[in-house]
């Protein structure tokens, strides 16, 4: 079963690595894993995805409360929660591509953020399904790069991960 | 008041009390070993080996109720300590680790030995810091006091470059923690502890089955208390002996791989299991799934919520400190109007009595060969089952384990976790130092023992008068065994040629030494040995080549699929 798993750690050096580690040491999956500062710059806010039985998310989490720098951990994919990503794809955009790739973007309700002779680069958010399904929509042969940001999630309404 | 980092971490470890030091200077580490020289309360112990650095003060941890410390410097010196860190974390054991680190400038430069220790150590650490101001020398050291010995203990690593020992800052060294990121819980949970005692006190057939945190709760005298009073069959894991005492009649021996057949008989059979500071280790087991397919209810107390539920499910989780909740157990049980099920308690020690009858840990003695269970009996008579008793890894811990009867805790000191070999002289001389009176006795094999033989040096220059009890079969032992019963008896390099003459050896380095042959000279050469306080005595005790540790749980069979005796085979 897929998870999503947020989790407060104490931004101070390391503490990706202590993260990191403790997944490759015991032998968890991360499918992705996305960590910045909040607004309070003293914490870092992760978004690990992972997969599992039942038993290991319940190892997951425990071994992640473990941590000495970890401050709190949720398993946010337990209820109704968001989860977006975002996607730089950059595309080959000439001819008659230019005009559908265009309009693809449009229908995606993507933006082309910067325009070439030849390419553009497109930005597009969204779950994981959204951004497979405009890879799948568009012709993949005028893919050049694409980067992307791997989700972040944050649970609804009264839900919150906050100190 | 101004100090430099060095004179600041000195006066760090004289707040917290610290007795000894042990460890081995060198360049990153030489403003510390300079501020360390002129003072006097903080004692040094210079070993011969940086591993033996960490297992010595591991065992001053293990053998008294303090945290350990050690000092090593950067680089090799690090690395070297790796395996003694490794060590006291997975058997928990409260440390506190300084390494010297190259001048912060230097960092990332692959300068003169440079080795990332906070990277390399991470996976074997409660916790580390490397400290990159002299102003957070203090603040860190208290922190890496309060982890190494709150919640589940294990070491911590601080690593200080050297400039940042050099360099002065204000020093104030704080009076409290207060970690928003770290909280362990360590009162029980009132309802959980009610459901357990009554699940205890309905049982047909209950079983305690208690681990090293007993011992590193301190919670020896309520859990024998306890264990009295409800009359129930109790079983010691490895790195539990001595938290009941052994010569009790409730007491069932050790269980697990080289357990007694009563204990795995009674762990597996039991219908309410309270397992205390254990965590249902594969040694102790065996294959998970033959042990679950035994219906059973589990009631786990432990500090470490992730210990509960790892390797079998539990019905009753308990977090919290194991004395804590011994203690609430015991006084919710005096005010328990609950009946205990002593019908059917009686019928349960006729079953378990009948299993005694087998008399697992016979074994045949001889007149003309050493049998190494008979030096473990004699070592346990002549100190009046009062020593401390170290062990290195492989056969001879186990029969040191089996046939010592540990009644107190905290006496028994041995690699549980990591199984490592040559921690046998070091944590005698941590044992030692910590109990100057004591009687201390290092069970040792030929090959564990030339793992630190090195220490023998140190003894001499500290006066450490241990007793070393060399199982010499000129085997690695436990390799053999294996190899006899499970790879068609092919000795793949088991066999050591070209031993040293070890009592020549012991005497090479200023001690004395005395081979044993014959079975007849065991008891006089322990009590000869033993009579004298003031000297390191190595016996080098020349036993039965082709003996096996038994009973025996094959790795990955279940408790009840036990190998009695060779004549099981």
């Amino acid at each position: 079963m897929r998870h999503v798993i947020a989790l407060l750690i104490e931004n101070e050096s390391g503490a990706l690595s202590r993260v990191s580690g403790l997944f490759s040491a015991r032998g968890y999956n991360i499918e992705s894993l996305t960590v910045a500062p909040t607004e309070d710059a003293s914490l870092s806010r992760m978004t690990i995805v992972t997969t599992g039985s039942d038993d290991i998310i319940e190892q997951i989490t425990k071994q992640l409360n473990k941590l000495v720098d970890v401050v709190k951990v949720v398993d946010i994919s337990e209820s109704a929660h968001v989860e977006r990503e975002l996607m730089l794809i950059k595309v080959r955009a000439t001819g008659k591509d230019r005009e559908e790739m265009k309009r693809m973007a449009d229908i995606f309700r993507g933006r082309i953020i910067d325009a070439t002779d030849s390419s553009y680069i497109i930005e597009l958010t969204g779950n994981q399904t959204k951004l497979d399904s405009f890879i799948g929509a568009i012709d993949t042969t005028l893919i050049l790069e694409t980067v992307r940001s791997g989700i972040v999630g944050i649970g609804r309404g009264d839900r919150i991960l906050k100190l | 008041m101004v100090l430099t980092g060095a004179e600041i971490v000195i006066r760090c470890l004289q707040e917290e009390k610290v007795d000894y030091v042990f460890g081995y200077p060198g360049g990153a580490v030489l403003f510390i070993y300079d501020a360390l020289f002129q003072q006097e309360k903080v004692r040094h112990i210079l070993v011969r080996h940086e591993q033996a650095a960490i297992h010595a003060a591991d065992a001053y941890a293990r053998s008294t109720e303090t945290v350990g410390v050690a000092l090593v410097t950067s680089g090799p010196g690090a690395t070297n300590a790796v395996t003694g860190i490794a060590t006291a974390y997975c058997d928990s054991i409260p440390m506190v680790i300084i390494s010297g680190q190259v001048p912060t400038a230097a960092i990332g430069q692959d300068a003169f030995q440079e080795v990332d220790t906070v990277g390399i150590t991470r996976p074997c650490v409660k916790h580390n810091f490397l400290v990159k101001d002299p102003a957070d020398i203090a603040a860190t050291i208290k922190k890496a006091f309060h982890l190494a010995k709150t919640g589940r203990p294990g070491p911590v690593l601080v690593d200080i470059p050297k400039d940042v020992s050099a360099q002065s800052a204000e020093y104030h060294y704080p009076k409290s923690v207060e970690m928003r990121s770290y909280n362990p819980v360590v009162k029980g949970h009132q309802g959980q502890i009610k459901k357990a005692l009554k699940l205890l006190l309905e049982a047909k057939r209950p079983m305690i089955y208690t681990g090293g945190g007993v011992i590193l709760s301190d919670a020896a005298a309520p859990l024998t208390k306890l264990v009295r009073k409800l009359g129930m069959p109790i079983t010691n894991t490895l790195m539990g002996l001595g938290g009941y005492p052994a010569t009790d009649k409730q007491y069932l021996g050790m269980p697990g791989m080289h357990g007694t057949y009563e204990a795995n008989m009674s762990m597996h059979f039991s219908d309410v299991l309270l397992a205390v500071g254990a965590r249902f280790d594969d040694r102790v087991i065996g294959d998970p799934a033959h042990f679950a397919a035994e219906p059973r209810k589990i009631i786990h107390i432990d500090i470490d919520p992730s210990s509960i539920s790892k390797r079998v499910k539990v019905d009753v989780p308990i977090v919290g400190d194991v004395k804590e909740v011994l203690e609430e157990l015991a006084r919710l049980l005096d005010e328990s109007k609950h009946e205990q099920d002593t019908v059917s308690l009686a019928t349960w020690w006729k079953q378990i009595d009948e299993w005694r009858s087998r008399d697992c840990m016979k074994y045949k003695n001889s007149d003309e060969i050493i049998k190494p269970q008979y030096v473990i009996e004699k070592l346990w008579e002549v100190t009046g089952g009062d020593a401390f008793v170290t062990s290195d890894v492989g056969q001879h811990q186990m029969w040191a384990a089996q046939y010592y009867k540990f009644d107190k805790p905290r006496r028994w000191l041995n690699s549980g976790g990591l199984g490592t070999m040559g921690v046998g002289m070091p944590y005698a001389m941590g044992a030692q130092l910590a109990h100057p009176d004591a009687q201390v006795a290092c069970v040792t094999g030929e090959a564990s023992i030339q793992m630190n033989i090195q220490e023998l040096s140190t003894c001499k220059q500290f006066r450490l008068p241990i007793k070393i009890c060399n199982l010499n079969n000129r085997y690695l032992g436990m390799v053999r065994q294996w190899q006899e019963l499970f790879h068609g008896g092919r000795y793949s390099e088991s066999y050591m040629d070209s031993l040293p003459d070890f009592a020549k050896l012991a005497e090479a380095y200023g001690h004395i030494g005395i081979r044993v042959d014959r079975p007849a000279d065991v008891e006089g050469a322990l009590r000869e040995a033993f009579s004298r306080k003031n000297d390191l005595v190595f016996l080098d005790f020349q036993i039965d080549q082709t003996e096996n540790v038994y009973p025996m749980v094959q790795g990955g069979k279940g408790l009840t699929e036990m190998i009695l005796s060779a004549e099981d085979l």
